[in-house]
């Protein structure tokens, strides 16, 4: 029997995300706006991101029989980053722009296609509520 | 020689908990240093032994391939001392486990008592920060290291 689902409204979910930054950067509920990025508002360095991946599991996990999981290198594609076809010299190629957008529906790439320089590509609270509104609530609106 | 601060495992339940013990001795010379005349175990070696207790059960539950990293310490909160003579508890719970790392839960306690709450995230660092190359051996996880955890073993009787 199929199990009903039911739809997660985005308030809620940005509200659950907000926790979940507090608890893993120490920052203030107040600096986690939906603009706010990851690593330059809030101070993410790498070894974050595992955290935070982690903890919104745990947020999102309503039945622990059936955890929450986010796939590797779906919310944040490292494997991408990382590769030279995709990066070179420090800069997204056309084909990782491609890939980037295939991969990324949840992501706003307005300013890395304006400057392709993989050091200002920003990811932003915002990213992780409409990747999460995207799973838990099937495609965005 | 590697540095050391449990003396035993006293419970071992692979992929989801451990618990080891360490047995604290004035004759340590630390003991001394923090406070003089007022021996207590610091805090950060409170952390220590929950780091290695939660790493080792980290470690076992990928057969020590991996190189795991205590990467972060999500909190840690203590509610009494540690004095000389105590017998201290560390008690793991991995809360989640993945390719690249781990989080766990850990509890300190003296007999009865509450010590500290610790949390603790863990990388794989061969699955993370992709780019940097480490040596290929495990230097977290060396032989001599692994030889020394069957002494650990439940069955490893020590006859004269």
């Amino acid at each position: 029997m199929e199990t009903a689902v039911m739809a997660i409204p985005r308030d809620e979910i940005f509200k659950k995300v907000q926790d979940v930054l507090v608890n893993a950067l120490g920052v203030d509920e107040e600096e986690v706006t939906p603009q706010a990025t990851l690593r330059g508002d809030l101070g993410a360095e790498s070894i974050d991101f595992l955290d935070i991946v982690f903890r919104l599991e745990k947020a999102f996990t309503a039945d622990p029989s059936h955890p929450f999981k986010i796939p590797r290198n779906e919310l944040f594609p490292e494997d991408v980053f990382n590769n030279a076809a995709y990066v070179a010299n420090g800069r997204v190629t056309p084909a990782g722009m491609a890939e980037l957008k295939k991969r990324m529906p949840h992501m706003d790439f307005a300013e890395l296609e304006k400057d392709p320089d993989i050091n200002k590509m920003q990811f932003t609270v915002n990213t992780i509520v409409n990747y999460l509104d995207t799973k838990l609530n099937g495609a965005a609106a | 020689m590697r540095w050391i601060w449990i003396d035993k495992f006293v419970e071992f339940t692979p992929k989801t908990s451990a618990t080891a013990v360490k047995n604290v001795s004035l004759a340590e010379e630390h003991l001394h240093d923090l406070y003089p005349n007022f021996p207590i175990v610091p805090h950060s070696l409170i952390v220590e032994g929950m780091a290695q207790t939660a790493g080792i059960l980290v470690g076992e539950a990928r057969k020590f391939s991996e190189k795991v990293i205590l990467a972060k310490i999500g909190r840690a909160t203590f509610h009494r001392l540690v004095r000389p003579g105590d017998t201290i508890a560390f008690h793991a719970t991995i809360d989640q486990l993945s390719e690249q790392g781990a989080s766990i839960s850990g509890r300190v306690t003296v007999g009865q008592n509450l010590v500290a709450e610790i949390e603790l995230m863990f990388s794989h660092i061969d699955q993370n920060l992709a780019g940097l190359r480490f040596p290929e051996h495990n230097f977290v996880f060396t032989e001599q290291f692994t030889e020394l955890l069957k002494n650990y073993r439940d069955n490893a009787a020590i006859t004269l």
